[in-house]
């Protein structure tokens, strides 16, 4: 076999050469007359490949570097990137960024974090399990997830391909109040698309699966059989009349909905007043079943984190309680327009768990009873000023807790106010392929408007 | 033009490393050693700026610049890639050795003469950063800021963003292509929010072009950006519940067309169709929409955002018929794609960057006009929804099912434009929707030059038009039922 098959992915630079070079961007901002600056250095390595009908179709090495500073004169700010780390271009991004400063206003909520919130210790979280993959082994999984499919029912037609993809990053952080902190990360994944057809038409459906450490990821044969079986129950779909009726939302699907939530509540959405869930802190926002956390230090997990895009430390807390909203999802900046404190939220959230229930899927059908079950969405029919939502979709019709048949080409459409107010419960089929974890979520009514 | 493009682009991206003509037939040459069919290399620089502003003032801005070669190896249906953000020989050589990894049998590709096709371009080689000095582009923000804010005191915010990229790239390929373009992109948007009647409500509008800072001085273009978000704005604010169901849809002109980028351009990709997972595939020659309906993809429309001189693999764009008078007549070809299907390429071989594979898509895609005035168009209508102004759409390629979201949308009752309704999403059937359509206006426009495409992770500018369309029948998302 030929040389470039035999290894993986390039290596990471050591973590002190990145440190260096962060070191290098303040000291040159400090020598080009900047007051305040943060720098970000980033290297990612990675290896994809797709296997389609059992032949290779691409196989693609990715290796791409980073580098990103900000400058503050007096409370003035800039910011530059590049992908050069040579010395004469740190030289010249750092003179863009001086130069953006001279122009833009001085905002006294503008500059570096509160240096007390900085994280010291920065805990080991378990993020980084390169995988020693061979081009050839990827292959070859891809090819076992794609047969696996396949070989489901005869009326898998055609696929859209299997991919199997491994990526190792390391990013480092650093500020003029002396922080300086980085660790490398691993993000593997392995997915699955695949076409069932019959008389009634072509459906094409698609698993994935994500994982920190290859260890963690669902089995070529898994992966190709649901995105198979994912296919073939959408076969014979047919449209709905419009009509007002429950709706469960797949656990798939659920955690865009939690993401609407999270979005409303950003410092960025609030301090502009371009939210629909404002001055709510304190109040109920969702049953009191209902219980959001954030845990940024799970082992392992992929949104976990030591500390947030200004190295501000992370910490476990409650986002919602009893229904009620404990707290924002805010940055330095933000905070402080808003007259708080940061919540560590830098670059977003990190592991926000909804609390499971006691249902699972079938039981959660059963308390639907009668109405739909999405499992797709299309589109991005979200307005987060009004809380308005209309959205494309696809699912199940279900009747008394039972699947009765396939449907598309329908709209769901509802205010999230009220779709929050009003959820009936959240199951305990928690999807943990994310940052936001939760099982499926049950809503009392939506508009399904169709034929 | 002075300078041709191919030798702008030689200047600032092989010159700086000492490379020439030599060291990218060697390139070449180790990609094809290895029996591969074909190659070719992509090298790209991008500087980047954007400025934004809110709360009255311009408080941040940046500047990136962005650099590398991708490589590319072909195969038969196969295809390997590696690229380096060095453009240094060594790092060259070592993506084709990584690229030609691919191919372990097949043919073995022949290195083709040079050849470069010249051709009169779209778009002035500029670069549009440099078209404004830093102080002016604050000042334009905060003009649009005090107009916005003159218009209507209920104004509560103003948000403003201005953009500009210069593309450079050169395209080396075994089949003797030798091409470069210089694409220059400016982009403008404005969005207000606006408290009245105990709501809450915004409006939002922009444009931009493949040209420099100045056009959107000219005609007063940025001010009237700032005029239709207040309008827009104002629309919503008296907006009530958008209805739910199946009914007569009249949409305005201009960016409306994503309903052609949507149910019908994306399932008429190459890739899609030579793999047959569109609902399209197999379909050339049958009837797909009312005789009413030509539907072109045009990549040689002078400045307009989804234009280019040539696509991302050297071909030179062109105006292709999607669909004439009803019937499914071509698809959309990049290279592999063409060669694979026996076709040639279409000029719509496109890649984000020089770290992304070149794959089928759309330029400016819209409808031809027919011979409706709008008036008469909207006085057909009994009852129905009357939808002027789109946010984004999604297409699920094989089921065919698409949508597009109403960002301002009135009821028409009894012939007559009646209510503001809230923002909803239409919901259709790509390979039907355009049967349904029974009165084309004549009034054609192309979007403002707003759009984005996304596929496959990659996102590339493209344009969208169209004249004042009747469908007789589709899906609206609204919660009234």
């Amino acid at each position: 076999m030929s040389e470039a098959l035999d290894h993986a992915t390039a290596p990471l630079p050591e973590c002190s050469q990145l440190q260096t070079l962060v070191a290098d961007i303040l000291a040159e901002a400090r020598a080009q007359g900047a007051t305040a600056a943060e720098a970000a250095v980033s290297f990612s390595s990675a290896l994809s490949v797709t296997v389609r009908l059992g032949e290779v179709e691409t196989l693609e090495h990715h290796r791409q570097r980073g580098l990103a500073v900000t400058v503050y004169s007096g409370h003035s700010c800039g910011s530059a990137s590049t992908a050069d780390w040579r010395p004469a271009a740190i030289r010249d991004t750092v003179q863009s960024a001086i130069a953006i400063a001279r122009h833009t206003a001085a905002d006294p909520y503008a500059g570096l974090a509160d240096p007390a919130r900085l994280a010291r210790d920065i805990p080991d979280l378990d993020l980084y399990h390169p995988w020693s993959l061979s081009a050839e082994a990827a292959i070859e999984r891809a090819r076992d997830c794609e047969a696996a499919a396949r070989a489901v029912d005869p009326r898998i037609s055609n696929s859209e391909g299997s991919s199997v993809s491994t990526q190792s990053s390391l990013a480092i952080y650093g500020n003029s109040h002396g922080f300086c902190g980085g660790y490398p990360t691993s993000r593997h994944g392995l997915s699955c698309a695949v076409i069932a057809q019959d008389a009634s038409g072509m459906q094409r459906a698609h698993w994935h699966s994500v994982a920190r450490a290859s260890s963690g990821l669902e089995t070529a044969h898994a992966v190709g059989q649901k995105a198979a079986q994912r296919a073939l129950r959408r076969l014979g779909s047919c449209r709905l009349s419009t009509r007002q009726v429950p709706v469960l939302f797949d656990a798939e699907l659920a955690r865009g909905l939690i993401g609407h939530f999270v979005a409303a509540i950003r410092g960025g959405a609030l301090y502009r007043k371009a939210s629909f869930l404002l001055d709510r802190l304190g109040t109920p926002i969702f049953p009191d079943f209902v219980t959001i956390r954030e845990r940024p230090h799970l082992r392992g997990a992929l949104a976990s984190a030591p500390f947030d895009a200004e190295g501000v430390s992370t910490a476990d807390r409650d986002l919602v309680r009893d229904g009620v909203l404990q707290g924002y999802v805010l940055d330095s900046y933000s905070a402080r327009r808003l007259g708080m404190e940061t919540t560590g939220n830098a670059g977003g959230t990190h592991n926000l768990i909804v609390e499971p229930g006691a249902l699972d899927q079938a039981a959660l059908l059963r308390q639907l009873d009668t109405g739909l079950w999405v499992t797709t969405l299309l589109g991005h029919g979200v307005n987060l000023l009004t809380g308005d939502y209309s959205r494309g979709a696809a699912g199940f019709w279900v009747e008394n807790g039972q699947v009765q048949y396939p449907v598309h080409e329908i709209t769901i459409a509802g205010n999230l106010n009220d779709m929050f107010r009003n959820l009936v419960a959240v199951g305990s089929d928690v999807d943990v392929r994310g940052g936001i974890r939760c099982g499926s979520l049950l809503l009392e009514q939506m508009t399904v408007a169709g034929e | 033009m002075t300078t041709d493009t191919l030798t702008l682009a030689r200047q600032h991206l092989l010159a700086p490393a000492g490379l020439g003509e030599d060291h990218l037939q060697r390139a070449l040459s180790c990609l094809l050693g290895h029996a591969i069919d074909s190659g070719d290399l992509y090298f790209q620089q991008r500087r980047a700026e954007s400025w934004s502003l809110e709360d009255g003032q311009v408080k941040s801005a940046s500047h990136a610049i962005q650099q590398g070669v991708g490589v590319r190896a072909v195969s038969g249906e196969k295809t390997g890639f590696a690229y380096s953000d060095e453009i240094l020989m060594p790092a060259l050589l070592e993506a084709a050795t990584a690229a030609r990894a691919i191919a372990q049998r097949g043919g073995a590709g022949q290195l083709q003469v040079w050849r470069s096709v010249p051709r009169a371009p779209l778009y002035q080689a500029l670069d549009p950063l440099d078209t404004l000095d830093a102080a002016a582009k604050v000042h334009l923000l905060e003009t649009l800021d005090a107009e916005a804010r003159r218009l209507d005191p209920r104004v509560s915010q103003v948000m403003v963003s201005l953009a500009a990229t210069q593309d450079i790239i050169l395209i080396a390929g075994s089949d003797g292509t030798l091409a470069g373009d210089v694409r220059p992109l400016v982009r403008l948007n404005v969005t207000v929010l606006i408290e009245g009647n105990g709501r809450r409500e915004q409006g939002s509008c922009g444009g931009g072009a493949r040209v420099g800072y100045g056009w959107f001085l000219d005609q007063e273009r940025a001010l009237g950006y700032a005029r239709e978000a207040v309008r827009l704005a104002q629309v919503n604010l008296d907006a009530t519940p958008a209805p739910a169901g199946a009914m007569t849809v009249v949409l305005g002109p201009g960016w409306p067309g994503i309903l052609l980028h949507e149910a019908i351009g994306h399932g008429l990709e190459g890739d899609f169709n030579r793999k047959g997972t569109s609902a399209f595939s197999g379909r050339i020659g049958e009837r797909v929409a009312s005789p009413l309906c030509t539907v072109v993809d045009d990549g040689t429309l002078a400045e307009r955002r989804g234009s280019l001189n040539i696509d991302d693999e050297g071909t030179p764009t062109q105006c292709t018929t999607l669909i004439e008078r009803g019937v499914l007549k071509g698809y959309l070809q990049d290279k592999l794609n063409a060669r694979l299907m026996n076709s040639t390429p279409t000029g719509n071989g496109r890649r984000q960057s020089y770290a992304h594979l070149p794959l089928p898509r759309m330029t400016n895609t819209y409808l031809l006009p027919g011979a409706h005035d709008p008036a008469e168009i909207i006085a057909s209508v009994e009852r129905g929804l009357y939808a002027v102004n789109f946010g984004g759409g999604q297409v699920d390629i094989t089921s065919g099912k698409f949508v597009f979201s109403a960002s301002e949308a009135y009821l028409i009752e009894k012939g007559r434009v009646t209510r503001p309704v809230k923002g909803a999403t239409l919901i259709g059937n790509g390979p039907d929707v355009l049967t349904r359509v029974s009165m084309v206006g004549h009034d054609l426009q192309l979007d403002p030059g707003v759009g984005t495409c996304g596929k496959d992770g990659q996102s590339v500018p493209v344009g969208v038009g169209q004249p004042t369309l009747k469908i007789d029948t589709l899906t609206v998302g609204g919660t009234q039922a």
